[in-house]
């Protein structure tokens, strides 16, 4: 690996391997997520980025056969150390996935449900907080006349961006992006962008995805992956401007993938 | 045209022509019992059938304290089977899943399922009414209890497993506990599933006779007492239709019209509300 | 930011406890079948003590003097579910390639809904139906059926009888009825799991729709048809009501068809209740037990047979 170490990491892996069964699927990954910026993966499916960012809030501990081995340290400390509660972890750590994931309940009661499970809050508090969580999700405007509406009710793009709101609610330290946009269409992709660069004030933002315009627009650092590896890591620009490594300037000129 | 060919035609035509008849047949045969339950009954229907108790021979009388005991055991059976069918079937589809355990536990479920329900009965009057001593609603209720359970946990398994399992790491995401993301997640997506298969269940158990035979018993008079026989709709059916008193027999066909109408009715409504949630 | 404290231990205890309860119930479904069959076995077990294995093979009911034999109920509960197996599988198979190749699109859901009603309306109206209408209707044709099939050479005797309406042939057509829907919606089910490109293949060389279903259709889903077909065989076996009101409880074996026989379930519907003397009761609960064990066995071979397919389809898809 190559590339300037970030200053301030949030998040430093330290010779990470992963495993799906006998499947090798992290190798001796190392790298440092900086506090409050924005570094992407990008890498052609299968490349690990996705598993790696599912070591972060340690969700592949959801399925038996998977393991991690190595340190991943958050704010210093070891999160796969085995005495790490999840839902503790899970409340610094928020997370949105591919598709939204709106929970069948009220877009009041989608908020809420994170914000429950931690901290006893009344209902002027509440409220508070979901608008606060809504006004910073971009989505406030939209939603403030039918809050006891389904969440499934919204568009798709809505439905996205609810779920950011939903993360940003229970106020995590990191935000983890699994390719969010890649449902959506392109005008709702320009919403989330717009909103991950705001966001980067507040929070550390790690986002996976597959456009690499997409990561060369939103992100400061860029890591490539290939085949389980970290093939190269560094400020976005220099990645795409000036890559050292023959592999990525193939993938990012669209030689493969 | 050769002749093999003509022959290869006539088959086809044939075969065809029976596949039409042999599904009018079904069909007939459907429209004939209703028919006959809706001549015979009725007649027989009358405001007395829900308001006055089974008569002695040759008294008029209604069905009364059956139809009330029969929603009383039917309400044990939901109160029993419901949330222990869909607590066995949460196991099978979100902890065991394809795992060993959790296909023998479905493979023998559905024989359950399918099981003769006399048994059950038979069962329920070995293990309650041989040992308390008398035959009692609350076996009767147990015993459809049993008859239920299976439906409800064959339902609620296939409902759970057709939630995306992104909904629940979605929650999980979140820092949940996984009892939380079953209790307030994925029960409330598959709701009108699972709600649909206990639906189905009831509509089935509220006709089975043979369960009741040996542990509700019946009960002439009227009697909300779980402990004690209690009267109920399919087994009055029962002993008035094949009795030689008229009176009887008329108010056995008032019954058999509606059992049969609120248990086609249900199983309707319960049809109608998965296509709803398919489309 | 600040952030509230882990949660306390307590509420870790929460997780583990709801999958122990979870499980818990699901292994009772496996505890359910045991129990039911030690249950009836201990209850019986008087009966099979007095009388051993004569018990299977005995044709004696003799309440008065307490001499029981399982022979006559176990023959009419095979007799009567084969007559009804025999008609309904090609019923049931006219009606499954009926909605699955031959109805329109708009017919297709109305028809095979108004078949499974079949299976929702209760036994008991089945057999009062049967009793009160279909009996007196059929006891009409019965003469027919003794004259002209009777007198054919070797089956014939099955075929030779009085004309009561009620009988074995009776209760095996009432339950053919009853279990068409069962056997139906199966083959239905699996018909549509044929891959399109198979059936195309054939249409493509010429085959008749008839010739598709028998040598494509069939062959392809034959485990799961006759897996469907146990099924419904277990349905048969194991019904009380419908049988009780129209098989003539009569406690004879008898090579005609028309005459009137006895099942498992129906002696124990009229007699359990009735049966005062413990090896009275031992022998129904006995009784019960064989029913238990011949339908745990049909059942377990049809799952098997269902599963097959269950599994090609896995393994393919």
């Amino acid at each position: 690996m190559s590339g300037t170490a970030p200053p301030e990491p949030k998040i430093s892996v330290r010779n990470l391997n992963f495993h799906y069964g006998k499947f090798h699927a992290l190798k001796n990954i190392s790298l440092d997520v900086a506090e409050r910026e924005v570094t992407a993966f990008i890498g052609p499916s299968g490349c690990g980025k996705s598993t790696l960012l599912r070591v972060f809030n340690r969700m592949y501990a959801l399925y038996p056969n998977q393991v991690a081995t190595g340190e991943v340290l958050l704010d210093q400390q070891n999160i796969l150390d085995r005495r790490q509660d999840l839902h503790h972890l899970r409340s610094r750590v928020g997370m949105v996935f591919q598709k939204p994931t709106p929970f069948p309940m009220s877009i009041y009661d989608n908020i809420a449900f994170g914000v429950r499970l931690h901290e006893r809050l009344k209902k002027g508090a509440m409220d508070d907080r979901i608008e606060a969580a809504l006004r910073q999700a971009a989505l406030w405007d939209e939603v403030k006349d039918k809050l006891k509406q389904s969440g499934m009710s919204l568009s798709g793009g809505q439905q996205q961006r609810l779920c950011i709101a939903r993360a940003i609610a229970v106020r995590p330290d990191v935000l983890l992006l699994d390719e969010p946009a890649s449902a959506l269409d392109p005008i709702s992709t320009l919403k989330i962008e717009e909103l991950i660069y705001e966001l980067r004030q507040n929070y550390t933002i790690v986002i996976v995805t597959h456009n690499m315009q997409q990561a060369a627009r939103v992100s400061d650092y860029t890591a490539f992956m290939y085949l389980g590896e970290l093939v190269e890591f560094g400020d976005t620009n220099s990645i795409f401007t000036n890559p050292s490594q023959r592999q990525t300037e193939d993938y990012i000129t669209g030689r493969y993938g | 045209m050769d002749l093999r060919y003509l022959r290869r035609r006539f088959t086809n035509v044939f075969n065809l022509g029976m596949a039409v008849a042999t599904t009018v047949l079904g069909l007939f045969w459907l429209l004939w019992i209703l028919y006959t339950t809706a001549r015979f009954g009725y007649h027989n229907l009358n405001l007395a059938l829900f308001t006055q108790d089974t008569p002695a021979p040759g008294a008029p009388g209604g069905l009364r304290n059956a139809f009330v005991g029969s929603l009383i055991m039917i309400g044990v059976a939901i109160a029993v089977g419901t949330p222990a069918g869909v607590l066995a079937g949460t196991y099978l589809a979100e902890f065991a899943g394809r795992r060993r355990i959790g296909e023998i536990v479905r493979f023998f479920n559905d024989i359950l399922l399918s099981a003769p329900s006399i048994v059950v009965g038979l069962f329920v009057y070995s293990v309650v009414v041989s040992v308390t001593g008398n035959f009692s609603g609350l076996s009767g209720g147990l015993a459809l209890a049993i008859v239920l359970l299976p439906v409800v946990v064959r339902t609620t398994d296939e409902m759970l497993r057709l939630v995306p399992s992104t909904m629940r790491e979605a929650a999980m995401a979140l820092g949940s506990p996984y009892w939380r993301v079953v209790v307030q997640i994925t029960y409330r997506a598959a709701r009108s599933g699972i709600l649909t298969g206990v639906l189905l269940g009831v509509a089935r158990i509220s006709g089975e006779t043979a369960p009741l035979l040996f542990t509700a018993l019946n009960n002439q008079f009227w009697s909300t007492n779980l402990s004690k026989p209690m009267a109920n709709v399919p087994v009055t059916i029962f002993q008035f239709a094949l009795s030689p008193y008229q009176g009887w027999q008329h108010l056995a066909w008032a019954g058999a019209l509606v059992a049969t109408f609120a248990v086609l009715g249900l199983s309707i409504f319960s049809r109608f509300l998965i296509r709803q949630r398919n489309s | 930011m600040e952030k509230p404290p882990s949660p306390p231990r307590l509420t870790r205890l929460w997780d583990p406890l709801f999958k122990g309860t979870t499980a818990a119930l699901a292994y009772m479904v496996l505890i359910l079948l045991v129990a039911v069959c030690l249950a009836l076995l201990h209850q019986g077990a008087l009966a099979f003590r007095t009388f051993g294995w004569h018990f299977l093979v005995s044709k004696a009911w003799d309440p008065a003097n307490n001499h029981f034999g399982a022979l006559i109920p176990i023959y009419g509960t095979l007799v009567s579910s084969l007559i009804a197996i025999v008609i309904a599988v090609p019923v049931s198979l006219g009606i499954a390639l009926f909605i699955t190749e031959l109805a329109p699109r708009w017919l297709r859901q109305p028809v095979s809904a108004a078949i499974e009603l079949l299976a929702a309306i209760p036994s008991i109206i089945f057999g009062m139906w049967g009793l009160f209408t279909f009996a007196p209707w059929f006891s009409g044709y019965e003469p027919w059926i003794s004259d002209h099939l009777g007198s054919i050479p070797g089956v014939g005797a099955l075929f030779r009888g009085p004309p009561f309406g009620i009988g074995m042939l009776t209760a095996g057509i009432i339950l053919a009825i009853m279990i068409i829907p069962f056997i139906a919606s199966i083959m239905r089910e699996v018909f549509l799991l044929t891959p399109p490109l198979l059936k195309e293949s054939a249409y493509g060389v010429g085959a008749t729709t008839w010739e598709v279903l028998r040598n494509v259709v069939l062959p392809y889903t034959r485990t799961a048809v006759a897996g469907g077909i146990f099924l419904g065989l277990g349905r048969a076996l194991g019904e009380t009501m419908a049988v009780t009101f129209v098989i003539g409880n009569a406690h004879s074996i008898s090579a005609s068809l028309l005459n009137p026989g006895y099942s498992i379930a129906a002696a124990l519907a009229n007699e359990f209740t009735e049966a005062f003397s413990p090896l009275y009761k031992s022998s129904l609960i006995a009784l019960g037990f064989i029913l238990f064990i011949i339908t745990f066995i049909i059942l377990v071979l049809a799952k098997l047979l269902l599963l097959r397919l269950e599994r090609a389809q896995g393994e393919s898809t």
